[in-house]
Order: C-alpha cells, then sequence, then structure tokens
C-alpha cells in the first residue's frame, strides 16, 4: 500500500496544470454519470434538509406528527427573545474561549518537544494522538472514574499533593463553576492529537539550513522559536484556531454524557438546547429556528476560514 | 474542513528530506526528551488507569478503596459480566456494520465524483461542483432536526440504512480525491484508451491503483468519523438493540452505576478496535492529518 506513494505523490509538482489532450476535456454526458450517485446522495441528505429547516423554522411542525401550520416569524421572534437559547449560545462561547488557547498552545509546546526528540517519536506521536481516536463515551467514562469526587483518582492525588482537603472534595461535574472546565480538560485530553499532527507536520517541513544560520549567528534558541519558528507556523496557527472555533461551535457529544448541561443549565450549549427543543419538547419548527441560529454562526467562521485558505493557495 | 488540501496527503520524499542531523545528547537535549516521555506517560495515565481499574474484582474497583496502579487481586470479572450481558457485542457489530456501509460508500461514490469532475466536462458541472464547495461550509449538526424528519419519511429510522446513509455525503472527500487524480498525468489513461478500455475501465485499471494511499487514507478517516459518530446514532437508534458502540456505552452503560471494573472494561473495550486500527494505519493517519494543514 505504502510502496506505490512515490508516483503521484511526486507528480502535482511536475504538473500542476496537466496537459489537456484533445479529446479528453470535450464536452459531453459522460462526466455527469460519474458525478450523478454522489450528487444524489448530497441533494437529498444535505441540499433539501437545508432548504427543509429553513421552511420549518417558519411552521409549528411538531414531532408527534399533527398538521403543522404556517407561522411566519413566530419561532424566529420567539428564538431572540428566548434567555435559554441565548445562555447555550453562551455557555458554547465559554466553552470555545476556555478550550481553544491550550488546545493551540499546548500542541504547539508538544510538536516542538517531539520534533526535537526524534527518537522518541513514534512513541511520544502514538502517546499524544491515541485519545483522538477513541469514542467519545469511553472518553466520558474514564473522566467521570477520574473526576469522582469521593476516592477518584483527581482528587487522590490533589489531596496527596495538599492542594485539596480531604475533608472538602471537590465536586468536578456537579460544581457549577468546575463543571465547564472540568469538560474543558477532558476535551483538551481528547483532541489535542489532532492540533499536535498539524503543528508537527508543519515543523518538519522547515528547511533545517534556516536554523543553521540562525546559529551561526548566535540567535539563542527562544530567539530563533520567537523570530523563526512561530511566524513560519503562523499558517498553521491560523488553521488551527478556525478548525478549533468551527469544532467547538458544535460541542454537544461530552457535555451531554458528562454533565448532562447541568448543574443548573451551566453547562448547556447549543446543540444541547436545539435537541432538547426537538426531541424533548417536540418543537421541530422551534428547534429549526434555533438550528438556523447556531448554523449561521458556523457558516460565517466557516467562510472566513475559506477565504483565509483559499487565498493563500495560489 | 479541508479546503486547504490541494496536494495527496502521502509526501514521504519530502519527509525523507528532513533527515535528522547527527547532535551530539547535550542538555538540552536531555531536558527535551525527559520533559516529552513524561507529557506522554501522563497524557497516557487515563487510559492505564481504565486499564487497570477493569482488572481489578468490583470491591477493589470501587470508591473509597486506596488507589493501586498494579490490581492487587487481579480478575477479569468485569470483562466476563460484559460479555454475559451481551450488549457489548451488538453494538460493535452495529459500530463495524454502519462504519462499513458508510466507509465503501463514500469511497465508491467519493471515487465516482472525483474522477467526473477531474476529467470530464459536462453541461451543469459549474453548478454542481459549485454546490458541493458550498457544502464544506454547512455543519451537519445543525441539520439534525431535519434530517431525521426525513429519515423519518424514508421510513429508515431505527435501521443500519437510517444510521449510515446521512454520513455518506462527504464534500470533502470528493476535494481531497478530485486534487489527487488532478496530478495524476493523462498519459497513463491515453495508453489505457488506445487498448479500447472504457472510462469506467481507465477508473478502476489506471487511476484506482495508482491512489492506493489516498484512499487509504480516506477510509480510514471516513471509518473512524463513521465509528466515532454519536449525536446521529443517538437520534435515530434509539432501541439498545441497533445503537451503535459509542451510543450504548454513553446511554445504557452510564447506568451500570457504580461497577467501576465493568464499566472501565467497557471502555477499554469501547477503546481497542480503533486503538488497534490506528496502530496498524499510523503512517497513514498521521500522514492524512499532516495533509490537512500543509499546503
Amino acid at each position: 500500500m505504502t510502496v506505490k506513494t512515490e508516483a503521484p505523490a511526486e507528480a502535482p509538482a511536475a504538473m500542476t496544470r496537466p496537459p489537456n489532450p484533445a479529446g479528453a476535456k470535450k464536452k459531453s454526458w459522460t462526466g455527469l454519470w460519474f458525478v450523478l450517485p454522489f450528487a444524489a446522495f448530497y441533494a437529498l441528505f444535505l441540499v433539501w434538509p437545508t432548504f427543509l429547516g429553513l421552511y420549518y423554522s417558519f411552521t409549528d411542525k411538531s414531532l408527534t406528527g399533527r398538521p403543522a401550520s404556517w407561522i411566519g416569524l413566530d419561532n424566529w421572534t420567539e428564538a431572540f427573545g428566548d434567555e435559554r437559547a441565548w445562555s447555550a449560545l453562551w455557555n458554547t462561547a465559554e466553552f470555545t474561549l476556555y478550550s481553544t488557547p491550550p488546545l493551540v498552545v499546548l500542541a504547539i509546546v508538544l510538536a516542538l518537544l517531539v520534533n526535537r526528540a526524534r527518537k522518541l517519536g513514534w512513541f511520544l506521536r502514538m502517546a499524544f494522538f491515541a485519545p483522538f481516536v477513541v469514542p467519545v463515551s469511553v472518553v466520558t467514562m474514564i473522566w467521570i472514574w477520574i473526576y469522582q469526587p469521593d476516592g477518584g483518582l483527581l482528587n487522590h492525588y490533589l489531596q496527596l499533593l495538599g492542594i485539596q482537603d480531604a475533608a472538602t472534595p471537590t465536586i468536578w461535574l456537579q460544581g457549577e463553576t468546575t463543571a465547564m472546565w472540568s469538560v474543558v480538560i477532558t476535551t483538551v485530553w481528547w483532541t489535542l492529537g489532532f492540533n499536535f499532527l498539524l503543528y508537527l507536520a508543519a515543523l518538519q517541513t522547515i528547511d533545517p539550513s534556516v536554523y543553521e544560520a540562525a546559529s551561526i549567528d548566535g540567535a539563542s534558541w527562544w530567539r530563533q522559536l520567537a523570530h523563526l519558528t512561530l511566524p513560519l507556523l503562523k499558517r498553521t496557527t491560523g488553521l488551527v484556531i478556525v478548525l478549533q472555533l468551527i469544532a467547538s461551535l458544535r460541542i454537544f457529544d461530552q457535555m451531554y454524557l458528562m454533565t448532562a448541561g447541568g448543574p443548573n443549565r451551566a453547562t448547556e450549549v447549543a446543540i444541547h438546547y436545539i435537541y432538547i427543543a426537538g426531541f424533548e419538547g417536540y418543537r421541530i419548527g422551534y428547534a429549526s429556528a434555533l438550528s438556523y441560529v447556531l448554523f449561521v454562526l458556523i457558516l460565517i467562521v466557516s467562510i472566513v476560514q475559506f477565504r483565509l485558505f483559499s487565498r493563500k493557495e495560489d | 474542513m479541508t479546503a486547504v488540501l490541494d496536494k495527496p496527503a502521502t509526501a514521504p520524499s519530502e519527509r525523507r528530506v528532513v533527515k535528522r542531523r547527527f547532535r551530539r545528547p547535550t542538555v538540552g537535549a536531555v531536558i527535551v526528551y525527559v520533559a516529552a516521555a513524561a507529557l506522554a506517560v501522563l497524557w497516557l495515565l487515563p487510559l492505564l488507569w481504565a486499564l487497570s481499574t477493569s482488572l481489578k474484582t468490583e470491591t477493589e474497583a470501587s470508591l473509597g478503596q486506596d488507589i493501586h496502579w498494579i490490581p492487587q487481586d487481579w480478575s477479569l470479572d468485569g470483562y466476563r459480566t460484559l460479555f454475559e450481558r451481551g450488549d457489548h457485542l451488538t453494538w460493535m457489530i452495529n459500530s463495524t456494520i454502519v462504519s462499513t456501509i458508510v466507509t465503501v460508500l463514500t469511497l465508491l461514490l467519493c471515487v465516482l465524483a472525483a474522477y467526473g469532475f477531474s476529467r470530464f466536462d459536462f453541461p451543469g458541472k459549474n453548478v454542481i461542483f459549485g454546490a458541493i464547495v458550498a457544502g464544506l461550509m454547512v455543519p451537519g449538526q445543525a441539520l439534525i432536526i431535519p434530517l431525521f424528519d426525513l429519515v423519518n419519511d424514508l421510513q429508515l429510522a431505527g435501521t443500519y440504512w437510517g444510521l449510515a446513509l446521512p454520513q455518506v455525503v462527504a464534500p470533502v472527500m470528493v476535494f481531497i480525491l478530485k486534487r489527487f487524480f488532478d496530478a495524476i498525468p493523462r498519459d497513463y489513461e491515453e495508453a489505457a484508451k488506445l487498448d479500447g478500455a472504457g472510462h469506467l475501465r481507465v477508473l478502476v485499471s489506471v487511476i484506482v491503483p495508482l491512489s492506493g494511499p489516498i484512499m487509504a487514507a480516506v477510509a480510514i478517516f471516513t471509518f473512524i468519523g463513521s465509528w466515532n459518530n454519536f449525536l446521529w446514532p443517538l437520534l435515530v437508534a434509539t432501541d439498545p438493540s441497533m445503537m451503535t458502540l459509542p451510543v450504548g456505552l454513553g446511554v445504557v452503560s452510564g447506568g451500570y452505576g457504580l461497577f467501576y471494573a465493568q464499566n472501565m472494561a467497557a471502555a477499554i473495550l469501547g477503546a481497542l478496535p480503533l486503538l488497534v486500527v490506528f496502530l496498524i494505519f499510523q503512517k497513514q493517519i498521521v500522514n492524512g492529518v499532516a495533509g490537512v494543514g500543509l499546503k
């Protein structure tokens, strides 16, 4: 499988714009047949639901199946005045704000370390990336067990180190201020490996001679990092931050499994509220309007990403 | 997510250029190695703790006991109870079926579409391609409500197809494959065409064999993504017998309550399949992620 890598991998450099032999590209219906199966799936499961959702947001459609009727902007005005929706959005933003910095900074630090500790490369890559392939419910099962207030691993060591008094153990997932942070820590542990690999790959494409020149000039390691490495990683950092924003806006799984939105809705996030409105409140119409608010937010971030990175390609 | 990827992810030739240079072990290097190894061990601790707990008796695993990383009283009871319950195996089979359907269909549809876009000009091409580009920016999670309704209307709720089909739409994969196909010189195909091969035949016998690594990457990532998908199966598979592994573990096993050895045995078995996949395909996975970031 890997033996054949060479041939196509080298090709792009030589032929960015492959020659167009006569006959290969003349307009015909043939190509459509190749594209059609995917296009059909795409239209059915992506394009259609996108418009269906928009339509539902103007109706009082219910999960109970009773006939829906057009109610104009009612769902939308309700959504914008819904304090629970705003608080869910705020919780989503809070999660994004807390989780993004460590997911970027720690990823750089680990990548820098691993890039220099080449002899342990395989083991280190495996250790940091392995959690990323573990299903979310396994991750949350393990961390709920670690976070147990009485006799959980985390409190045990905090008490051992004298940071925590055994008489007043921290109730991580049930505390209004600690719950969010607990999920953030779990998420960092779970997903850091992806960003780490992005940085590692970027680091490994930096030409070593750049550093040799700097070393000869007597630049210290810190100066090299600040003036060479980090600027060279700017593009990757942009990518990581945008991907992280999109992923964080979609946060649901960990919250649902670890805190179920609690305590006191302190960790109820946007998708969770959509889920509650639609599947527990049976209000498909209203949940659709809520979805569209989130949809537009993610769309804005995605467009920024798209513009940021399609421009740089040229 | 990856509008950025314009080159095949696998570029081992490039990687080899950045060969390790000989470095005498300095104090700095020792610090780097120690720090890196310590962090890696720290990173593995949660998984190791789960493994350790899963190998204890329920009594030893229960809260309030002293913390022992090495079980004092080794036991496979946690795993045995799990197999006696049987649902874990059901979920594993469900996950395998769903992820396999998703992977096979994704690969099939995306390879066909990518070839069509890469090699042909046809009426409506730009419109269709533009629509798929736009789809890169549509967040699937924001579509769950209408999608659920649609799957219900198609009478697919609670079936393998209902679980799998909505996950097949992956515009990103079409792009990745198209970029790769674009880079394959046409000469190969011309030779095959001179031998009288049709378009489909050219695709199967010329393009596909040249695209092994990229197709492997697409397949592996699709499989992992589908296996770990939580929200969609949570909505569609409400009957425990139809649940996938992440949903079953999250919804049902959460109710095992205080049986931590059994709980962690479920976690370890839940993590195992993809960890094995990861260890086997480490190179493809690492290169695949790397390809997202490299221009």
